[in-house]
C-alpha cells in the first residue's frame, strides 16, 4: 500500500481498526469501508444542520486520566474506551486518532427504528402515486432500518399536495421529511433564500417566500437531492417508473463545463437527464436547461433520413454521392466541423479535409452569457477538441466571414458543412445555393434547403465518444439510445465517407479503434487507449494552447488562465 | 446383444373362451350407466369456476366508478412474460378523483403473452387487477388478442372496496388538521 498518503489516522469501526484520511466525517470515513450510515439532511456538498437524527452512531474515545493525562487501560492492558453515554450524529462528527464508532450496536438500531416511526408517522401512504418510489431513501431505510410495522392509529396531518412551486418543480408538503437539504441548496448554490419552513412541530410546511418562485436554472437539483418524493420534476413526473431505466453515462453539451451526467431511458426513449457526481467538474449539480437536450433526439426538426437532391436513399448512397461530389472539387472545398462533435469525430474530420486539401477547416463559435456556475460563456462543448485534434488551428469565430469572402470571390465553391448551420453563420442563401454543399446535421436547418446531399448525424445520446472540456478534461459519454432507424452506426459516416474518397478504409467506426490513430498521431493522447478513460475524465496537458484568448468565465471548478494570472 | 426368451403360459380353457374378460368389461359398463354424469355439454353448458380461479387478467372499478388502477406500473415490472404495458398519465384538474394525481392513459395486456400466473394481481398496491373468471379467449388477429384499458374495465366490472382509500383521503384532506 505504497501509494497511500502517509497522514491517515486509524480509528475503531465496529470493533476493527481502520486506517482513514483525517478531516472526514463518520458517515463519510464509513463508506469508505462499505459501512451505510444512513441519513437524510447530509449532503457531501452542503453544509451541515444535523437535524434528520437518523445517522445516530455510537462513539468513544480513549480515556485519559484527569489529573496524570496518563492513558487509561483495561485490567488487560488495552486501553479504556470511555463511549459517550448517548449517541451522537455522525454527519456532523469528524474522526479522530483513536476513536470509537460501532454503526451496528442495538442502541444505534433502536435510534434508527425510533427516528424512522417519527418520519413516518404522518406519512401519505402515497408510493404507487409517488414518482420517487424506486429510490426513495424513506422507503429503503424503513426496510432496511424500520420496525416493519405501524402502531400509529390517529389521524395523520394533511398539508398542500399538489402545489406548483417553480415552473419546473412540484412540491407535495405531506411526504417531505423536513431534512432541509433543498433549502440549504437554495441559500448555498443558489446563493438565493427561496424556500423555508413555515408552521412548527409536526405542522412544519416547506414553501417558497411570499412572491417568490423556485425559477432558477438549477431548480431541478433540488428535485435530485431530496431524499423523499416531496419535490418532483414537472417534465419527468408521471412519465416512467424509475426502476425501468436504464442508467448511461453522459456528458452535458450545453457549455465547456461539461457537467457529467446520466441518461435515463427505456426501450429506446429517453426519460430524463440527471446528473452524474464528479468532485471536479460539477460536485452534484447540474443546469435545468442541460436536462432538456433529450428533447433534440426526438425533435420536429430532426434529420433522420438521407436524401441527394431532395430524394431519399439509402445511407451507402449517400455517402458515395457526397464523397464524388466533394472530389469534383477537389482543392477548393472547404469543411465546416463543429464545436459540438465528438473528438473522434473532429479527427476524422481533419483527416477528411486533408484528402480534399481544403482550405483550413472552420468551426463555428457560440457565446452567451457565464453563470459563474455550470454553464459557462462558450456555447460549445468540445472546442478544445477540435484544437486537440487539430480539425481547427485557432478559436472558431461566430460568424464565418472568411467563409463568406472565399465563397464570393470563387475560391471556394464545394461545401462539406457537419452539425452547422451555415446561414445561421453568416452564410448568405444566394451563395448556398450557389455552392455544392454536402450537410451532416441533426436537425434540418436552412442549409439543408440548399444542399445537394443530407445526411442525419447522431446526436450525443445515439453514439459514444469523448469531449474536451474547459479543463482540457478528457470525458466520455456512452450511447444510451439507438439513432433514428436507418441511420449509420457510430463513426460510420465518417469512417464510409473517408473510405469512399480514397479507396482505403484504415479506420473502423468505433471510438476504441479511431483512438489508437489519435493515440498515435497526437501527443497530448500519446499512451491514452479509449477504454483507459477514468468516468470522472482525465485532464490533458494543454499547454499548447495557452496563448489563445479561450472567452469562457469562471465557474464552480475552473478559473480561466487570465483571471489566475491577473490574481 | 443377447436375447431373453419369454415363455409365454398357454391359455386355460376358461380363459380361451374370453368370457371372464366379456363379463368383466359389462360389469364396468353397466356400473357407469347409473353413475351421474361428470362431462359437461360445452360449449352449450359451461362449468362453475371457483373463487380464486386465475382467468382472464382484467381492470376494476371501485363501487363509485373510480377506476382503481393509479398506473404505478408494478404489475409491469412483475409481469414474467412482459405481457403488460402501461402509458402512465396525470389525472385531469377537472375530474372527480383529481386528488389521485394519476391513473393509466393506455393499459395493454397481451393475451398472447399472459400466462395466468396471476401475480400482477398479488403485486398491485391498490387491488386493481384481477385475474377473473373467463377461461377462454380467442381472437382471429394479434391484434384482438391485445386488451387495450377500454376492454380491460369492460371485462372486469365492479369489485367491492372494503377500504376506500381514496375516498378517505379526500375526507381528511376536505376536513383538515383538527387543531391548528
Ligand atoms: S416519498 Fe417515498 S415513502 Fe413517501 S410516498 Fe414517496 S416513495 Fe413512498
Ligand atoms: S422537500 Fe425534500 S429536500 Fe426539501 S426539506 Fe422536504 S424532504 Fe428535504
Ligand atoms: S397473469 Fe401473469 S402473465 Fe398474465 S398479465 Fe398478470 S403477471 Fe402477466
Ligand atoms: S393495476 Fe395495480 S399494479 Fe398495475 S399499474 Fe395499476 S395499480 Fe399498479
Ligand atoms: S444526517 Fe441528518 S442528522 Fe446526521
Amino acid at each position: 500500500m505504497s501509494d497511500q498518503p502517509d497522514n491517515l489516522i486509524t480509528i475503531n469501526l465496529n470493533g476493527k481498526d481502520v486506517q482513514v484520511e483525517p478531516g472526514l466525517n463518520i458517515i463519510e470515513a464509513a463508506s469508505r469501508f462499505g459501512i451505510e450510515v444512513p441519513h437524510y439532511c447530509y449532503h457531501p456538498h452542503l453544509s451541515v444542520p444535523g437535524n434528520c437524527r437518523m445517522c445516530l452512531v455510537e462513539m468513544g474515545m480513549p480515556g485519559k486520566d484527569r489529573a496524570t493525562g496518563e492513558p487509561m487501560l483495561n485490567d488487560d492492558g488495552s486501553p479504556k474506551i470511555m463511549w459517550v453515554p448517548k449517541p451522537v450524529i455522525a454527519c456532523a462528527t469528524k474522526i479522530a486518532p483513536g476513536m470509537h464508532v460501532s454503526t451496528e450496536s442495538d442502541v444505534v438500531q433502536k435510534c434508527r427504528e425510533g427516528v424512522m416511526e417519527f418520519l413516518l408517522v404522518n406519512h401519505p401512504l402515497d408510493c404507487p402515486i409517488c414518482d420517487q418510489a424506486g429510490e426513495c431513501r424513506l422507503q429503503e431505510f424503513a426496510t432496511d432500518y424500520g420496525r416493519g410495522h405501524s402502531r400509529f392509529v390517529e389521524r395523520k396531518n394533511v398539508k398542500p399536495k399538489r402545489t406548483r412551486i417553480g415552473p419546473r418543480v412540484m412540491l407535495d408538503d405531506e411526504r417531505c421529511i423536513l431534512c432541509s437539504r433543498c433549502i440549504r441548496f437554495c441559500n448555498e448554490f443558489i446563493g438565493k433564500p427561496i424556500l423555508g419552513f413555515t408552521e412548527r412541530g409536526s405542522y412544519s410546511t416547506l414553501t417558497t417566500f411570499p412572491g417568490k418562485e423556485l425559477d432558477d436554472n438549477y431548480s431541478l437539483n433540488t428535485v435530485d437531492i431530496c431524499p423523499v418524493g416531496a419535490l418532483t420534476s414537472t417534465d419527468f413526473r408521471f412519465k416512467m417508473r424509475v426502476w425501468f431505466l436504464k442508467e448511461t453515462d453522459s456528458i452535458d453539451t450545453e457549455s465547456s463545463v461539461g457537467c457529467n451526467t446520466i441518461v435515463g431511458s427505456r426501450e429506446g426513449k429517453i426519460h430524463r437527464i440527471t446528473p452524474r457526481r464528479n468532485d471536479e467538474v460539477n460536485d452534484t449539480w447540474m443546469p435545468d436547461s442541460g436536462r432538456m437536450l433529450y428533447k433534440q433526439v426526438e425533435a420536429d426538426d430532426r434529420l433522420t433520413a438521407y436524401s441527394i437532391a431532395g430524394k431519399p436513399c439509402s445511407g451507402e448512397e449517400a455517402v458515395k454521392a457526397a464523397a464524388e461530389l466533394l472530389l469534383q472539387g477537389q482543392g477548393k472545398v472547404a469543411v465546416v466541423g463543429s464545436g459540438r462533435l465528438s473528438v473522434e469525430e473532429q479527427f476524422l474530420l481533419r483527416k477528411i479535409s486533408e484528402v480534399l486539401q481544403s482550405a483550413p477547416t472552420y468551426a463555428v463559435a457560440r457565446y452567451g452569457e457565464a453563470d459563474g456556475k455550470l454553464i459557462s460563456a462558450d456555447r460549445n462543448p468540445n472546442v478544445r477538441g477540435a484544437l486537440l485534434t487539430g480539425m481547427i488551428g485557432n478559436l472558431p469565430e461566430e460568424q464565418l466571414e472568411d467563409l463568406r469572402k472565399k465563397l464570393e470571390s470563387g475560391e471556394v465553391t464545394h461545401l462539406l458543412a457537419v452539425g452547422e448551420d451555415l446561414a445561421e453563420a453568416g452564410i448568405p442563401a444566394e451563395l448556398l445555393k450557389q455552392a455544392q454543399v454536402v450537410y451532416i446535421g441533426t436537425r434540418h436547418c436552412d442549409t439543408c434547403q440548399h444542399s445537394k446531399i443530407e445526411l442525419p448525424l447522431l446526436t450525443v445520446f445515439e453514439k459514444s465518444g469523448t469531449f474536451v472540456n474547459q479543463q482540457f478534461r478528457l470525458q466520455k459519454f456512452n450511447q444510451a439510445v439507438p439513432g433514428p432507424a436507418g441511420t449509420l452506426f457510430g463513426l460510420s459516416t465518417f469512417t464510409k465517407l473517408y473510405a469512399a474518397l480514397t479507396g482505403e478504409s484504415p479506420y473502423a467506426p468505433s471510438p476504441a479503434a479511431i483512438w489508437t490513430h489519435m493515440a498515435e498521431e497526437i501527443a497530448e493522447f500519446s499512451g491514452l487507449r479509449y477504454q483507459d478513460i477514468p468516468k470522472t475524465g482525465k485532464v490533458l496537458d494543454g499547454s499548447r494552447f495557452d496563448k489563445l484568448p479561450f472567452r469562457e468565465g469562471a465557474s464552480l471548478h475552473f478559473t480561466p488562465a487570465a483571471e489566475t494570472a491577473n490574481a | 446383444m443377447a436375447t431373453k426368451v419369454v415363455e409365454r403360459k398357454p391359455l386355460s380353457i376358461w380363459e380361451r373362451s374370453y368370457l371372464p374378460q366379456i363379463v368383466g368389461g359389462l360389469k364396468i359398463t353397466f356400473k357407469n350407466m347409473f353413475k351421474p354424469t361428470v362431462t359437461l355439454e360445452y360449449p352449450e353448458e359451461r362449468p362453475e369456476i371457483p373463487p380464486g380461479y386465475r382467468g382472464v387478467p382484467t381492470l376494476v372499478r371501485d363501487p363509485n366508478g373510480r377506476e382503481k388502477c393509479v398506473s404505478c406500473q408494478l404489475c409491469e415490472f412483475v409481469c414474467p412474460p412482459k405481457a403488460i404495458r402501461i402509458t402512465p398519465g396525470e389525472i385531469p384538474e377537472e375530474s372527480e378523483s383529481r386528488h389521485v394525481e394519476k391513473g393509466p392513459q393506455e393499459f395493454e395486456i397481451n393475451m398472447l403473452r399472459c400466462i395466468y400466473c396471476g401475480l400482477c394481481q398479488e403485486v398491485c398496491p391498490e387491488e386493481a387487477i384481477w385475474l377473473q373468471d373467463i377461461y377462454s379467449f380467442t381472437g382471429y388477429s394479434r391484434e384482438e388478442m391485445v386488451n387495450d384499458k377500454q376492454k380491460l374495465y369492460e371485462l372486469g366490472g365492479t369489485l367491492p372496496d372494503p377500504y376506500y382509500k381514496w375516498d378517505r383521503k379526500k375526507q381528511a384532506e376536505l376536513e383538515g388538521n383538527p387543531h391548528h
